[in-house]
């Protein structure tokens, strides 16, 4: 089947975009981008290979892109909302908030790294392949991206985040 | 440390916490990181993260796609075949001409001909039958959302899709075939909207049944069943009184058969 087969891969693309920008509107523009991309450049795909590493590469572009736009912006973190807590066991929600928060400062091009090798479990060729770098790049991306969010997950500086839940329980 | 062990990189602790070390290399990785307290704890860390990582992608909940990003790629994906077709040219006009006069919906490979993937047994079917496989391929993976609404009220479910679009509609009972209902969405379509009946049996297999409702100028021309095999995936679509149904199934030819009579004859009490 023809350029629908991309229709298949959106849940993923949307999960995977939502991390790498920390916002749901912003994912779900960088998702419809790629699949316009996509559809333009349909001829180029090779059927042979993996259709999800080719939308990754084309979403990655863009996101390289739009970051460009978005270096103007005021610089607010793209975590400024948070998503609803909702169904989140307590004990879980702060370690939860305090990872999206630090996946968040991590520079871009080292949260595409990190989210590709973990969530995405690519290889390290692999992820080369998608974001067009070497594999020196991805393992030294990878190697200051696993530092930082060690830093960051750590800083004593940090104030401790109160549970603002906690104070309306009985 | 007595005997030093052999030197190891910091390539290949991520490798060994990202399951990617060579297996001759993963001796002398243990045995540096039982020496290297340091490296150790950082190790730990790092499968830490990797496992967080890994919990919070799953703990997203992204919903149902919107309508608007499917409507765009479905324009998007029929401006491309337009497109394709027009610079296939007349050749390939003829083809599907003669494909389609002699009742042949099945691929044929043309030798040297296309590349695989950008053309296929569906290729030549309506446009609402490339739309029903999208819309299956979509939502039966869905495992939260797959439907809108769901069939605990049937007949509120057929009263606001028949609304929607238009036309008195049916939700046929599969329940002889093991099939019950699940419910259905509302979904964009070229000109009108669509409505998607989706139905589970025991096993969690879906299958769906797709519905359009055209208005007079842009019925497609009355066929009786066809069948479409797309890999694993069976349609079958027809068109009768401004209708254009398509029922797909990820099951044999014989089993989708089945279901396709019962839907037939239901439709048609």
């Amino acid at each position: 089947m023809g350029i629908e087969q991309t229709l298949g891969h959106i849940p993923a693309l949307r999960r995977y975009a939502r991390l790498l920008t920390g916002d749901a509107a912003r994912a779900d523009d960088l998702v419809q981008d790629t699949l316009e991309r996509a559809c333009v450049k349909w001829s180029l795909w090779e059927p042979g290979s993996v259709l999800r590493s080719w939308l990754l590469s084309l979403m990655h572009n863009l996101h390289l892109n739009h970051r460009r736009d978005w270096r103007h912006d005021d610089g607010h973190a793209a975590l400024d909302d948070v998503p609803e807590p909702a169904h989140e066991p307590l004990a879980r929600l702060g370690e939860r908030l305090d990872l999206q928060r630090a996946l968040a400062a991590l520079p871009p091009s080292m949260r595409e790294v990190l989210l590709l090798v973990t969530v995405e479990e690519y290889t390290y060729a692999e992820a080369a392949c998608i974001l067009d770098v070497p594999v020196g790049t991805v393992m030294s991306r990878l190697h200051r991206a696993r530092e930082r969010l060690r830093e960051l997950m750590s800083d004593p500086g940090e104030t401790p985040r109160a549970h603002p839940l906690q104070l309306v329980k009985p | 440390m007595k005997t030093a062990p052999e030197a190891v990189t910091d390539d290949e602790l991520h490798a060994y916490v990202d399951a990617q070390l060579d297996a001759d290399r993963v001796a002398a990785v243990l045995a540096w990181l039982q020496s290297h307290p340091d490296d150790a704890a950082r190790v730990a860390q790092w499968q830490l993260q990797r496992a967080q990582l890994r919990q919070l992608a799953r703990s997203v909940d992204v919903g149902d796609t919107p309508p608007a990003l499917l409507d765009g790629v479905m324009r998007a994906a029929t401006h491309a075949r337009r497109l394709a077709r027009w610079q296939q040219g007349a050749a390939a006009a003829v083809l599907l001409a003669v494909g389609l006069m002699a009742g042949m919906a099945i691929e044929r490979s043309v030798e040297g001909g296309r590349p695989p993937g950008s053309g296929s047994a569906l290729a030549a079917a309506p446009l609402f039958v490339r739309e029903a496989a999208a819309a299956h391929a979509v939502f039966v993976p869905e495992k939260r959302h797959p439907v809108e609404v769901t069939a605990a009220d049937e007949a509120h479910l057929v009263q606001w899709l028949s609304r929607r679009l238009g036309a008195p509609l049916k939700a046929p009972s599969l329940g002889a075939h093991g099939y019950h209902l699940l419910g259905g969405r509302l979904l964009p379509g070229e000109g009108t909207p669509r409505a998607q009946f989706m139905y589970e049996n025991q096993q969690g297999s879906r299958v769906t049944l797709f519905v359009a409702a055209f208005t007079a100028d842009a019925a497609p021309s009355e066929t009786a069943f066809r069948l479409v095999r797309d890999g694993t995936r069976t349609s079958f679509y027809w068109v009768e009184e401004r209708y254009g149904y398509a029922l797909i199934a990820d099951g044999s030819e014989a089993e989708v058969r089945g279901l396709v009579s019962e839907v037939y004859a239901q439709l048609n009490r």
